[in-house]
């Protein structure tokens, strides 16, 4: 590079250029979808058999924009386009996954995602045990989920119960930036299948993460696999919020206004809903004695209920109140204008809090 | 894909048969038919063959091989037949009389080639390699397929109708990006093509271009309901061109036919001219299995009809008129057969005896804490029963 066509102070050398510039991005605050969107990058680099497919993910990048710049980077045989058909895309995707290759796929929304539930339930999900162990079927679903983003019908919903209840089946859902990097790296590496849930409503969330680091520390091993570890988001004694995906950061928020009137709840996110981490969940509700579990999904027949089942069976004497929920209504997800009456807020949290049989 | 580079995939294949793209993907306007049910050889303007439509006759050795395969399938459909009567096997969807359609979706494909069968396609599964008993062991009740698919290059026989479509094309569409020339034969019912898969599956097959081989064995029946309340269309090939693929009608009763046809359409789909549909004209001459009633809907002469077009006879005779098959030839081929139908009833009389500790194990491909407590519970459960 000549002095006269740099941007770049000729007086400055081109490895000082680069570390300032990766200083800067070091600097810069990371969003949810760019960390998932480099996990992608960083795994179609890693393993020559990772492919991407789904629904204007090529050049468009994703209605989200998570497979941005991937085709121009990577190339069309890599990242690209299907026919809009999605149980053509998981169906495709189990064959490709039988046949050598990690096929990283989207459904562009969670409801869009139904057509598919077929090949899921009767193929992702069981291929491994129909062939006794023979075939691996290493596919990521991604799927966008939740509300709180203003979606319309069809755009909300939480489908993570279909999908969890399905034995063969592993259920993933990222709260944190760091988590959206590794949680997706180790989705992608992982022999099994997994339904990835990304919470809308944090795509657009920033973190303070050194992706950089992230990623070598994931690919030199240096980090335990995560996988089925639940995370103690927040320390706490006196009551447990047990939480997963788009409800971590409403939970947190109830724990902070708790913490302002003396209340210390412990908050923990699942992060993997299959396979389940009992251990960290029990610990800590035999620790504080008083458990809310918190989710946005509704809450007859679900995820929610099955932790409040696991809770009461594993800690029943370390419980010192009914093990509660806090979930969104048992209704179809409601119009914008409206959804606000259905998620979980801090305050219902706070309410529930308030029911745990305190003594006087 | 631009719209020119969608015509001109289209006329290059035309092209090249010197022909219309619609003549190319419409089916010839009767089926391909090579040999008449008395087993002497058709007419060449009565085989249906036309310009782009041509079909050479398979040569004697070819047809020696396919005959071989053909009888042992029609022992094998028999001999399970009566297993299930005797109670050594839950169920049977018998291929009795669609044999020679089986016969040839196995032996068109090289041995690095796919098979993605159906219930229905034992004979099929057995002929592309697969061990007799590992074929029979999901339908003697066992909970897995019974064999590795990766071994045989054949997927475990799909229930859940059409699924296994989309499969093929997957493992086709890996084979491409790879640079690997596989060829996949996917195979379906006739009810089957009204599932929403095969509808993405064609699609799919065809918009990424990749070689698979549809292949429908049109038996008339999805259980009791008759092709007529299944399709209005002028034929299951038909919806070839509708994807923008080759599709022909083919005698599913007649092996000299099917091998023509299957092999022409394994040629093209390898040298890169993308998916093709073939429908096969058959007919299911037993029950759906065994616990199928089909006095309930259909009249016994209909059945006794297709007697007269049987793809056992109807070989057999052409190649005995032929001076191809002779004593010594028929002697190996019978003992061959005998001895895959004895293997299976010494098979079956033996019980399965899966451990139920195994239930566990291949969920995932390592056990979650909550399986193995499970695991534990049961075998728990096991010791005090023998205690
Ligand atoms: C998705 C699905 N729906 C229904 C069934 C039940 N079922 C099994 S076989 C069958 C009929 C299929 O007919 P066809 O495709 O013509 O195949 P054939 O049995 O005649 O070989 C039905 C309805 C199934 N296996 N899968
Ligand atoms: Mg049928």
């Amino acid at each position: 590079m000549t002095a006269t066509t740099s941007h770049v102070n000729p007086n400055v050398s081109d490895a000082t250029a680069r570390a300032a510039a990766k200083a800067a991005t070091q600097n810069q605050p990371v969003t949810f979808g760019k960390a998932l969107n480099t996990a992608l990058a960083d795994a179609l680099v890693a393993n020559d058999s990772t492919v991407i497919f789904g629904e204007d993910v090529g050049t468009l990048g994703g209605v989200f924009r998570i497979t941005d710049g991937l085709t121009a980077r990577f190339g069309s045989e890599r990242c690209f386009d299907t026919p809009l058909a999605e149980s053509g895309i998981v169906g495709m995707a189990i064959g490709m996954a039988m046949n050598g290759m990690r096929p990283v796929i989207e459904m562009q929304f969670d409801a869009f995602a139904y057509p598919a539930f077929e090949q899921i339930a009767s193929h992702v999900a069981k291929m491994h045990n129909r062939t006794r162990g023979k075939v691996d079927l290493p596919m990521v679903i991604r799927i966008p989920y939740a509300g709180g983003v203003g979606g319309v019908e069809h755009h909300c919903d939480s489908s993570e119960a279909y999908y969890a209840h399905t034995p063969g089946l592993k259920v993933f859902t990222p709260a944190t930036v760091k988590d959206a990097y590794l949680m997706l790296r180790e989705a992608i590496d992982s022999p099994d299948p997994v339904i990835f849930f990304e919470p809308k409503k944090l795509y657009w969330s920033k973190e303070q993460v050194d992706l950089q680091v992230l990623a070598s520390d994931y690919e030199a091993k240096r980090a335990a696999t995560t996988e089925g570890a639940a995370r103690i988001a927040r320390a706490g004694s006196d009551a447990t919020l047990i939480t997963y995906g788009p409800s971590v950061s409403t939970a947190m928020e109830a724990a902070k206004l708790a913490a302002e009137e003396g209340i210390s709840l412990e908050v923990i996110d699942i992060r993997t809903i299959v396979p389940f981490d009992d251990e960290t969940v029990c610990a800590s509700v035999r620790k504080t004695g008083r458990a809310i579990v918190v989710a946005e999904a509704q809450g007859f027949v679900s995820v929610a209920s099955e932790i409040v089942a696991r809770v009461q069976e594993r800690c029943f004497h370390s419980l010192a109140a009914p093990v509660l929920r806090v979930t969104g209504f048992d209704i179809p997800y409601p119009a914008p204008t409206l959804e606000k009456y259905n998620l979980p807020s801090a305050e219902r949290i706070l309410d529930a809090v308030d029911q745990l049989q305190w003594e006087a | 894909m631009s719209t020119e580079a969608h015509e001109d995939r289209i006329s290059s294949v035309s092209k090249k048969f010197g022909i219309t793209p619609e003549d190319y993907m419409l089916p010839a306007r009767h089926m391909i038919n090579l040999l008449n049910v008395d087993g002497t050889l058709r007419e060449e303007s009565d085989q249906g063959t036309e310009p782009g439509h041509e079909y050479p006759l398979p040569s004697p050795a070819e047809l020696m091989d396919a005959y071989s395969a053909l009888a042992v399938g029609r022992r094998v459909n028999d001999q399970n037949s009566a297993l299930v009567r005797q109670g050594r096997m839950a169920v049977y969807p018998s291929s009795h009389g669609q044999e020679a359609c089986q016969v040839a979706a196995a032996l068109c494909l090289e041995e690095s080639d796919w098979l993605f069968p159906t219930y229905r396609d034992t004979v099929a599964v057995l002929t592309k390699g697969v061990a007799p008993m590992e074929v029979m062991t999901s339908f003697r009740g066992e909970w897995h397929c019974g064999y590795d698919p990766k071994a045989y290059n054949c997927a475990p026989m799909s229930t859940p109708l059409t699924t296994q479509l989309l499969h093929g094309v997957g493992v086709a569409h890996a084979a491409k990006l790879r640079g690997e020339n596989t060829v996949v034969v996917a195979m379906c019912g006739d009810g089957a093509t009204s599932e929403g898969d095969f509808h993405e599956a064609l699609n799919f097959a065809a918009v990424f271009k990749l070689p698979v081989i549809f292949f429908v064995q049109n038996n008339k029946y999805a259980i009791s309901v008759p092709l007529s309340q299944q399709s209005a269309a002028p034929s299951l090939a038909h919806k070839a061109v509708g994807y923008g693929m080759a599709g022909e009608r083919v005698d599913g009763n007649d092996l000299m036919a099917l091998m023509a046809v299957m092999r022409r359409a394994v040629r093209l789909a390898r040298e890169g001219n993308g998916p093709l549909l073939i429908e096969a004209h058959t007919y299911r001459m037993q029950a759906h299995t065994n616990a199928d009633d089909d006095k309930r809907y259909r009249e016994d002469s209909e059945v006794q009809e297709w007697i007269a077009k049987d793809p056992v006879t109807r070989m057999h005779a052409y190649l005995d008129d032929a001076g191809l098959l002779t004593e010594e030839a028929q002697a190996k081929i019978t003992e061959r057969a005998e001895a895959i139908a004895k293997k299976l009833r010494d098979g079956m009389n033996q019980d399965a005896n899966t451990p139920p500790s195994e239930l566990f194990e291949h969920v995932f491909a390592s056990k979650t804490t909550q399986l193995a407590e499970q695991q534990a519970l049961l075998a728990d459960e096991l010791a005090r029963e023998e205690a």
